[in-house]
């Protein structure tokens, strides 16, 4: 009799675990995610891959909110999202259902990260093939916060950071380009890393805004081709002026 | 002795409900809001054994904002309803509740309506309703004065004749009553009858 209870996820002989490997390598080929903290504000940016001509757009939705004041976005399985979302949810209400107060971001992070970890550390099962981005407003002190976690459970803090396809191009340019920004200019500066490996245009990212009073906002596609354009208007308006220079010499 | 009623009027539902908690002959205190506000367009009226009331009603509450996160779209008074009794239902023949529910609720498509939910799972779609001792006087009064599509003004009027009826009939009347409404900007408080205030006990 064939028994299903032996772990899937093993150490090789020099210390690794192939499989939370191989799950990260599935989520190096999922789309380009990006979040970027401000002061006032929290950005989520996706990567849309051109849909199909017949699916309906509005089905397909990347960025979810888990409770009021917090949102989720991730690189990788799409199937396994839905679950770890749906987990985290139940556990959003929950949470409230039995101390009466709103999970506050680091708590839910850090219970996603944990159900992630299980599957790495259980008999018949494989790790989840995806890695998080989650943002949202603690309830009480109302500091923004972005958190990510990856398929091996790990979870960390950061002030922006980016995971999928390309996801090193565009911590690059994070790293190079960041600083404490608030309102439209988060918003520009997630945009801008995103369109780093993205094809420009409303139809190829999809964008949300959190802020504290408002909660979670998806942007249009016109609202986001109107930042597009002021990106490029920006870009185009720095390179004539590196050019003018030069030529007063 | 805890009193909760409503009705139906244009555009709007409205409940009410006694505010004291009551344990045998002490009362903890008059204050007690039996009404919860179950999402933006709904609002729960519930009497029964305390601890159970605030139990049921919560997991109710937070069991309805789990769908709407799930769905993306706020279930419909009717579904709440029916999940309410559902609940109930399912409980009734292993561990009862002993709540009884008034829930009223606003919906674009359909409008106001108003749902009598009791301990033992009933549901009745309804445009006034009555629960406890106090329901002897608020739906005979209610069955007197109650016209459909009644104005805000004409409808808490009659929850006032409602709330003298009962404050000079009923033996042990509570003393303070809550008024909730619900319409198309939301549900929220409407006003509170007092006739004994908590909070300013006199100086010895």
């Amino acid at each position: 009799m064939a028994r299903y209870d032996r772990a899937i996820t093993v150490f090789s002989p020099d210390g690794h675990l192939f499989q939370v490997e191989y799950a990260l390598e599935a989520v190096r080929k999922g789309n380009a995610a990006v979040g970027v903290r401000g002061t006032d504000t929290i950005v989520l940016g996706v990567e849309k891959k051109s849909t199909a001509k017949l699916q309906d757009s509005r089905s397909v939705r990347k960025i979810v909110n888990l409770d009021d004041h917090i949102a989720l976005a991730c690189a990788g399985l799409k199937a396994d999202a839905r679950v770890l979302v749906n987990r985290a949810r139940i556990e959003c209400q929950s949470h409230r259902l039995t101390v009466e107060d709103p999970v506050t971001v680091e708590y839910i992070t850090r219970y996603i990260a944990g159900l992630q970890q299980k599957y790495t550390q259980s008999g018949g099962v494989r790790p989840f093939g995806l890695s998080t981005l989650i943002i949202g407003f603690d309830p009480y002190s109302g500091a923004p916060s972005l958190y990510q976690t990856d398929p091996s459970g790990t979870f960390s803090a950061w002030k922006a950071n980016a995971t999928g396809r390309n996801s090193n191009s565009i911590r690059e340019f994070l790293e190079k380009n960041y600083k404490e920004t608030s309102g439209q200019e988060t918003v520009k500066l997630a945009i801008r890393a995103l369109l780093e490996v993205v094809e420009s245009g409303g139809k190829n990212i999809e964008v949300a805004v959190m802020t504290k009073e408002q909660g979670l906002r998806q942007l249009e596609e016109a609202e986001i081709d109107a930042i597009v354009a002021e990106i490029d208007a920006e870009k185009a308006a720095a390179e004539a002026a590196k050019k003018a220079p030069s030529k007063e010499t | 002795m805890e009193c909760v009623f409503g009705m139906v009027g244009e555009g709007f539902a409205v409940v009410a409900a006694d505010t004291s908690a009551v344990h045998s002959i002490l009362v903890h205190k008059s204050n007690e809001d039996k009404i919860m506000v179950l999402d933006s367009h709904k609002l729960i009226a519930a009497s029964g054994e305390p601890g159970d009331r605030v139990q049921f009603t919560e997991y109710i509450q937070k069991n309805v904002a789990l769908y709407q996160f799930r769905n993306g779209i706020p279930l419909t008074t009717a579904a709440a309803a029916n999940f309410t009794r559902g609940e109930l239902a399912t409980a009734l023949r292993k561990n009862p509740y002993s709540v009884n529910i008034l829930l009223a609720g606003y919906d674009k498509e359909t409008g106001p309506s108003l749902y009598y939910i009791d301990y033992i799972a009933t549901l009745h779609k309804v445009d006034k309703g009555a629960f406890g001792y106090g329901s002897y006087f608020s739906l005979s009064t209610m069955d007197r004065h109650y016209h459909s599509r009644m104005s805000v003004e004409e409808a808490i009027d009659l929850v006032d004749k409602c709330i003298i009826e009962i404050r000079s009939r009923l033996v042990v009347a509570p003393p303070n009553f809550v008024i909730k409404i619900v319409d198309k900007d939301g549900a929220r408080e409407y006003a509170w009858r007092e006739t004994v205030k908590d909070a300013d006990v006199a100086a010895a």
